[in-house]
């Protein structure tokens, strides 16, 4: 016992490294002295590169390969990536936290409190959040797979109720909590059906015993239905179609900082919970071993699944291009823009392992990249202490604040796909992906809705480089702090950068999942021998 | 390699030093660069070796970029590409130093954004790859859409977004063919590879079915550019508001990709549906000339006349694209580089006016070759090259393509049967003679005449913005167009050796048409006489 365990304790590095740091933040946010508070952002940045550091050095191939994880490579490049975009979460929000604060002390409708005005609490939860994302990479079975996403998303409705002041924030968390709960019964509910149908909790023998199954007469219902109900309760997560509701209003009312974190956290949390759970059901030929160890020739996702990731795609991406071009305000837009991102990702779900993960992953680094930047600059900004909300705040924006303009026009034109931005790149290893899982149909809807959104990422490229400045906007100052804008800057050159690293990038997450799926087979094999 | 990579990348790189240093300095250093940028492209060129091969140079396949996804960073041209790209890096100085007193405001935006605009068209003139194509041409829309929303006339944010929006989703379809064909490559050799020799290769083997959608999803994205006829709308619209020196390089360079791309993408990757679907761009062709040259016959503005006559004459280009025969095809290329020479000039010209009376109103203004003779002489001669004066530049590609598309007949002795023939030629000789018609209309208007000037005569530096120009052509403004009249001249007189490079381009582009064409022929041929008539009456009756 102790034998199995010890590999998965040194895999766990890195999140008891963001535990320590959670604490430590906690802890210290108590401080009477105002310079310790101030430092918190700067020790969870510290937190989160700690946790970078220890990735390579703990997720070896043998402690991998000894904590029979259905993808043993995976979180040596999730992990990273999490806590690398961490960082500019992070610093994005510094400042702004104790700011609100300190308002709403000035306004007299709180009564000062030294304790309060610098608050650890935020960046002890943004810790658990992230740490909950990459625990998902170690999730060997469902109650792990539950609980992870479940740390996932407990502290960002904390985040965002507690982020910013008036009613706004508060209605938001509320909404988000109820339908978040919503979700979790869902797809916990579908956990209970997998679990009736295949008698195990381990995602291996879930993984075996399905293949068994569609060796014989196909899937069972009882295991599909319980797999659609995981889909559905995981599209909350990464606001896809049936379950985007809530993302406008979530992500309009949410500080800035906040929304940045809602819009790539809990999505790559969601794609890595999606990615496990359909590596179970198996894609072509992919983990599919019949009791009598022939491996059978088996094309693409059953086809109840895959016809539901069909609908959720193309509507996820439909529906938000759509939505998006209806919008005046600006977090509202990129709300409606997150949700027809993730219709993008699905097509990676559906393409399978190998390319389409790939691309999957590749797009997710991309997303995040452009999307961070995107809210950075909009949370560098404010506009009579208030946040940034309409496309008129933003008219002219150049004039008074010429590199926020510049990295908002930037991000708008490589989340709309042009080249040579990372999100073109990520974009066409997406629709290579899509081809080699031969769903054309997939492709076309894709190259339709990149067109429609086209409209409306042009308007904000536009607006603040070439409107003239109207009233609005010329009440718009920068923030105090400076880190918002710097992490702003960085993320808007990273979408340029990237794309010349972007053989690199696609080589980093190969690895992750080429050595996933020949240690897959291995592992198999010693379960069938 | 070294000279086309410095080439491409000295505009980038100036734009950056545009946008440290100080404005002032700006147009200068612009200028300075678009020079050196040139200069490595004319020491490319000089020392070609493949004028006649009809192949690419270098033959050597660049590094790659993206492993395992065949995306390499491949450049080389042929002399297609090559023609086009010196066309592009001759107007680029030309048009930065037509620029110097018509932009006042956001100086050093409008030439880093110009520089990089120039960057963009030639990289995909000559990329080998066909994604790095796909960037090249693609990112020149970004360019292209700031340059007219920020320094374009009273529409320009309207005329941005059509031109952005219209491009964008044609280049979707595009990027989609391309991908797709990289797909049927990675089937067949079992590698992704982008290299558009490569992916030739394996398109034209694909079923005719394939060819057929391979064909409609790349000429949809490259119609757009051209731009052929029911998806023109975007370019009157973006000449209009454009300043000078974006009409000059839309005109020139940018609709040029357009044409490029059918000649080195849609005709050749998909002979089966090219053959099947040319009658059909060949009557578009044709409506393109005819509607726009009406258009033109009854503009008042001279600058959306010239861009009605741009679509007019890209429609007799690819006419001559698609009468499938060397002849039409020499004369497709031949066209593509003048058209950009005298329509880039004319644009120069009226920008030149323009600077001086802020209208373009042909009905207030006239008379001008008493105010201004030597801007009038260029204005004369530069109408005529684009009319197609023998000559002068325009003539030789206008006849080269009618000439190809009279003989591309069903029983054609060249070898290359086609489906046009002469009423197709005689039709599109009409637009011709429209030509001929508006243009002079336009100069009898404008150039000769009793004067008249608008009112509150601005001509004299009473714009405050504006640094006063002298009342006819100063030096630097005859700098501009001096270089473009000779090159017309030239090529007018000289047009052989030119015609002799292209000339095995066409050919290898056109290898596999006499045998699609003929199976799209023998497979129509067998017409049953259609009752039309008589069944239109018999479901008449019923009721």
């Amino acid at each position: 016992m102790i034998e199995s365990l010890s590999p998965r304790l040194a895999l766990l590095v890195p999140e008891m490294t963001l535990f320590v740091g959670a604490v430590v933040v906690a802890v210290l946010g108590l401080s009477k002295q105002r310079s310790v508070r101030e430092a918190l952002p700067f020790i969870t940045c510290a937190a989160l590169i700690a946790s970078i550091v220890a990735v390579p050095f703990t997720w070896t191939d043998d402690n991998a390969q000894g904590a029979h994880l259905l993808l043993p490579m995976l979180g040596r490049f999730v992990k990273p990536l999490l806590a690398a975009m961490g960082v500019w979460l992070v610093l994005l929000s510094v400042g702004s936290v104790d700011r609100r604060m300190e308002e709403l002390i000035a306004r007299g409708r709180q009564p000062f409190d030294a304790q309060k005005v610098a608050r650890g609490e935020y960046y002890a939860f943004f810790l658990l959040s992230l740490m909950g994302a990459m625990l998902l990479c170690n999730a060997h079975d469902l109650i792990w797979l539950f609980l992870a996403i479940e740390l996932v998303s407990l502290p960002t409705y904390i985040m965002v109720a507690v982020g910013g002041n008036g009613s706004r924030p508060q209605e938001a968390a509320v909404k988000y909590f109820f339908l978040g709960a919503m979700s979790t019964a869902v797809f916990l509910y579908g956990f209970a059906l997998l679990y009736g149908s295949t008698g195990s909790l381990e995602l291996l023998v879930i993984r075996d015993s399905l293949a068994t199954q569609a060796a014989g007469n196909g899937i069972d219902s009882l295991a599909t239905i319980g797999i659609v109900l995981i889909l559905l309760g995981l599209c909350f997560k990464i606001t896809a179609v049936p379950m985007h509701f809530y993302a406008p209003d979530v992500y309009e009312g949410a500080p800035t900082h906040v929304t940045a974190f809602l819009s790539f956290v809990p999505k790559t949390a969601g794609f890595t919970a999606l990615v496990l759970i359909l590596t179970c059901v198996g894609w072509t030929g992919h983990a599919l071993i019949a009791p009598d160890g022939v491996r059978v020739q088996y094309l693409g996702l059953p086809t109840p699944i895959s016809a539901i990731l069909w609908m959720i795609a193309v509507l996820t991406m439909t529906l938000g291009n759509l939505g998006a071009l209806l919008q005046t305000s600006v977090k509202r837009m990129l709300a409606y823009s997150s949700i027809a991102h993730s219709g993008y990702l699905v097509l990676g779900l559906i393409a399978g392992a190998g390319a389409g993960i790939d691309a999957l992953y590749l797009y997710l680094v991309a997303y995040g990249v452009m999307t961070i930047a995107t809210f950075a600059a909009l949370a560098a900004i404010e506009r009579r202490g208030e946040e940034i909300n309409s496309f008129s705040d933003l008219a002219g924006l150049r004039v008074r604040h010429p590199a926020m303009a510049w990295v908002i026009a930037l991000c708008a034109l490589s989340l709309v796909g042009m080249p040579p931005f990372i999100g073109f790149f990520g974009k066409i290893y997406l629709f290579i992906a899509a081809f080699e899982a031969n769903q054309l149909g997939l492709v076309i809807a894709a190259v339709l809705n990149s067109a429609v959104s086209g409209l409306y990422y042009l308007r904000l490229a536009l607006v603040p480089l070439v409107s003239p400045p109207s009233a609005r906007s010329q009440e718009v100052t920068r923030v105090p702090s400076r880190w918002p804008q710097t992490a702003a800057i960085v993320c808007g050159v990273a979408t340029i950068a990237l794309s010349a690293a972007v053989g690199v990038l696609l080589q980093a997450v190969r690895t992750s999942t080429d050595s996933a799926s020949a240690s897959a087979s291995h592992t198999s094999h010693s379960n069938h021998p | 390699m070294e000279l086309i990579w410095l080439s491409i990348i000295i505009p980038v790189l100036t734009a950056g030093v545009i946008a440290i240093s100080p404005s002032k300095h700006a147009r200068n250093t612009a200028f300075a660069g678009s020079l050196l940028s040139l200069a490595a492209l004319a020491l490319f060129a000089w020392n070609f070796p493949a004028w006649k091969a009809g192949t690419y140079f270098p033959m050597t396949a660049g590094a790659h970029w993206v492993h395992g996804a065949g995306v390499s960073l491949s450049v080389g041209f042929d002399t297609v590409s090559l023609l086009l790209a010196l066309l592009t890096a001759f107007l680029m100085p030309l048009c930065i130093l037509g620029s110097f007193t018509a932009i006042t405001d956001r100086v050093k935006e409008f030439y880093g954004w110009f520089l990089v605009l120039g960057s963009s068209i030639l990289l995909a003139f000559a990329a080998r790859d066909a994604i790095l194509f796909y960037i090249g041409y693609e990112f020149t829309l970004v360019p292209m859409t700031l340059i007219v929303a920020i320094y374009g006339g009273t529409e320009r944010r309207v005329a941005a977004i059509k031109m952005f929006l219209y491009t964008f989703l044609g280049s979707m379809f595009m990027l989609a063919a391309l991908l797709y064909v990289g797909w049927e490559h990675r089937i067949a050799s079992g590698a992704w590879n982008f290299d558009i020799d490569a992916l030739t290769a394996t398109a034209v083997r694909l079923p005719s079915a394939t060819q057929y959608w391979l064909f409609a999803a790349l000429m949809i994205g490259f119609a757009v550019k051209v731009p052929l006829f029911p998806l023109h709308t975007w370019l009157p619209l973006a000449h209009d508001q454009a300043p000078t020196a974006g009409s000059v390089i839309l005109a020139s360079a940018l609709l040029k990709l357009g044409t490029y791309g059918n000649y080195r993408f849609a005709l050749p990757m998909a002979p089966a549906g090219g053959a099947e679907l040319m009658n059909v761009v060949a009557v578009l062709s044709i409506i393109a000339i005819i509607y726009a040259s009406l258009i033109c016959w009854v503009q008042t503005d001279a600058k959306k006349l010239i861009a009605y006559s741009s679509i007019a004459h890209l429609g007799l280009c690819m006419l001559g694209l698609f009468a499938l025969n060397p002849m039409g095809a020499e004369g497709a290329v031949f066209y593509m580089v003048n058209h950009g020479l005298s329509t880039g000039a004319l644009f120069l010209c009226i920008g030149m006016f323009y600077e001086r009376y802020h209208t373009k109103d042909t009905d207030v203004l006239g008379g001008l070759a008493k105010r201004m003779p030597v801007w009038s002489c260029f204005m004369v001669f530069f109408t005529l090259a684009s009319i197609g004066l023998p000559g002068l530049n325009g003539f030789v590609g206008e006849f080269l393509c009618l000439g190809g598309t009279f003989i591309a007949e069903h029983d054609a002795n060249s070898g290359y049967p086609g489906v046009l023939g002469p009423w197709y030629a005689i039709v599109a000789g009409l637009g011709l003679i429209f030509a001929a018609m508006y243009l002079l209309i336009l100069l009898g208007k404008i150039v000769w005449g009793p004067l008249r000037e608008p009112h509150g005569d601005v001509s004299h530096g009473s714009h405050a913005a504006a640094p006063a120009l002298p009342s006819d052509l100063g030096l630097r403004e005859i700098a501009v167009l001096m270089p473009i009249a000779i090159a017309c001249l030239w090529l007018g007189v000289q047009p052989k050796p030119m015609l002799d490079a292209i000339s095995p381009c066409a050919q290898r582009m056109l290898v596999n048409y006499p045998a699609q064409v003929e199976r799209v022929m023998a497979e129509s041929i067998p017409v049953a006489p259609t009752p039309v008539i008589t069944s239109m009456k018999t479901t008449l009756k019923v009721p």
